[in-house]
């Protein structure tokens, strides 16, 4: 079953083109990978079907609901840890409060931040605020989860704790559609992976298929990461 | 005439400026509130009428200000009201001439809300209304104490202005009793009342800031 279809999106920003023409479709317990060098699009992309930029043409349908962990993780400064995981489903989704703190706390122990419950996000490493925004997103009980470069304000060394934490989701059969420049990461948890240029989609396939393409443009691209040698 | 009886008689005027002070924060905040709403709406006709209002209760003095809601319901529109108008004219203007300024710093507040805190909301499903209730103004309020805090000090000694509209604050009474005695003394007692007014408003504004000191 399909979770998200999205069929001829295009998006400019003023006379800039950002995204010409984009279809794609995110099937239920996929992990989808977008890869592409910076101003490719990928962003815009993910903001638009999550509706945070409002495309300029093309179709997008849900089967479900979506939630969304930043690149600069826009956790609520003022809540606490636990407040910020609890307060949208019990405010926006209505609830029962207790039901939803059960649902937080286990999160948060998959999260190993059991300890830090009370804590205020000014007191965490960057590292435990994108975990915590994860498990913010994950309270709601979305269907697809997007990740807008999770791990790119991060040092290298708290990088490795959010890619554990989204494969350990992989396994779970979460659907995830992941902006990421981990390409080794991508590589290994994506199921499906797109590679994108100046704003359309130059190659897709299954990750394997992406990845050992003989494409020059993925191997210019490619061949800038030093990771996959 | 011994201390005792000075602050005796100063005693109503010190009133009468605590209740100016005091009325003119209560309703100046939350008409702030609304005219920076005003300030920055989408619709530029609504906009405009925002920063003409700011610009015209900034840009003028508040003294004449009052004059004009005093004196100008009778000259514009030939509405006679009875001396017991001048308590609340002086209210009104002062409440219309301290929104303006707080209205700005309302919006250097709103505005300073990285706009990440929006999309996060957003994503999350919270309505405009509970977005700015729950997330932004909590944070505003903690990052404008400072000026706000600048803005009430001045308050306090402006409230002698209201002598312009013949209210018996504080400085009408020491100015009478100054002349009276042919003396300094009321003025120091009136420098004195001031300065212990300013110190207590800092002390309970910085206690404020520390409360809301529990996050970054």
């Amino acid at each position: 079953m399909s979770l998200l279809q999205i069929r001829n999106l295009k998006k400019s920003f003023g006379d800039l083109e950002v995204l010409k023409d984009i279809s794609l479709e995110v099937e239920k317990g996929e992990v989808l990978g977008i890869i592409g060098p910076s101003g490719s699009g990928k962003t815009t992309l993910l903001r638009c079907a999550i509706g945070l930029e409002k495309a300029d043409s093309g179709e997008i349908s849900y089967n479900g609901t979506c939630g969304l962990v930043f690149q600069n993780f826009n956790l609520f400064p003022h809540y606490s840890v636990i407040k910020n995981i609890t307060d949208a489903p019990i405010r926006v989704q209505k609830r029962d409060p207790k039901e939803v703190y059960e649902e937080a706390r286990k999160l948060l122990a998959k999260m190993n931040l059991s300890d830090k419950e009370n804590y205020y996000p000014c007191q965490l490493s960057g590292g435990q605020k994108q975990r915590v925004s994860i498990a913010r997103a994950l309270c709601m009980n979305p269907d697809v989860l997007f990740f807008d470069e999770p791990t790119s304000a991060l040092d290298p060394e708290l990088t490795a704790e959010i890619l554990q934490v989204i494969k350990q989701l992989a396994a779970e059969k979460m659907t995830m559609v992941i902006v990421t420049h981990e390409m080794a990461f991508a590589r290994n948890v994506a199921d499906h992976v797109i590679f994108m240029e100046n704003g359309v989609i130059a190659l897709q396939g299954s990750s394997d298929e992406v990845f050992d393409s003989k494409d020059e443009r993925l191997r210019a691209f490619l061949g800038k990461y030093n990771d996959l040698g | 005439m011994t201390v005792l009886s000075l602050i005796q008689d100063l005693s109503s005027g010190m009133l009468t400026s605590v209740f100016i002070f005091a009325a003119t924060v209560v309703f100046s905040l939350p008409l702030g509130l609304l005219v920076a709403f005003v300030r920055m709406s989408k619709v530029g006709v609504i906009r405009g009428i925002g920063k003409v209002y700011i610009s015209i209760l900034r840009g003028t003095p508040l003294m004449l200000q009052l004059m004009f809601v005093f004196y100008g319901p009778y000259y514009l529109f030939g509405v006679s009201l009875s001396t017991n108008y001048r308590m609340p004219a002086v209210l009104i203007g002062f409440a219309l001439n301290y929104a303006a300024y707080f209205a700005e710093i309302y919006r250097a507040g709103i505005e300073s809300i990285d706009p990440g805190q929006y999309e996060a909301a957003q994503v999350l499903g919270y309505s405009r209304t509970q977005t700015f209730i729950h997330i932004i103004f909590p944070q505003v309020i903690k990052r404008i104490l400072p000026p706000v805090t600048n803005e009430i000090i001045t308050l306090v000694k402006d409230t002698s202005l209201a002598f312009a509209l013949a209210v018996t604050e504080m400085f009408t009474i020491t100015k009478q009793i100054a002349s009276h005695e042919a003396s300094m003394v009321p003025y120091i007692a009136a420098a004195i009342f001031y300065y212990v007014f300013n110190l207590i408003v800092a002390f309970v504004m910085e206690r404020i800031e520390k409360r809301l000191d529990y996050y970054k």
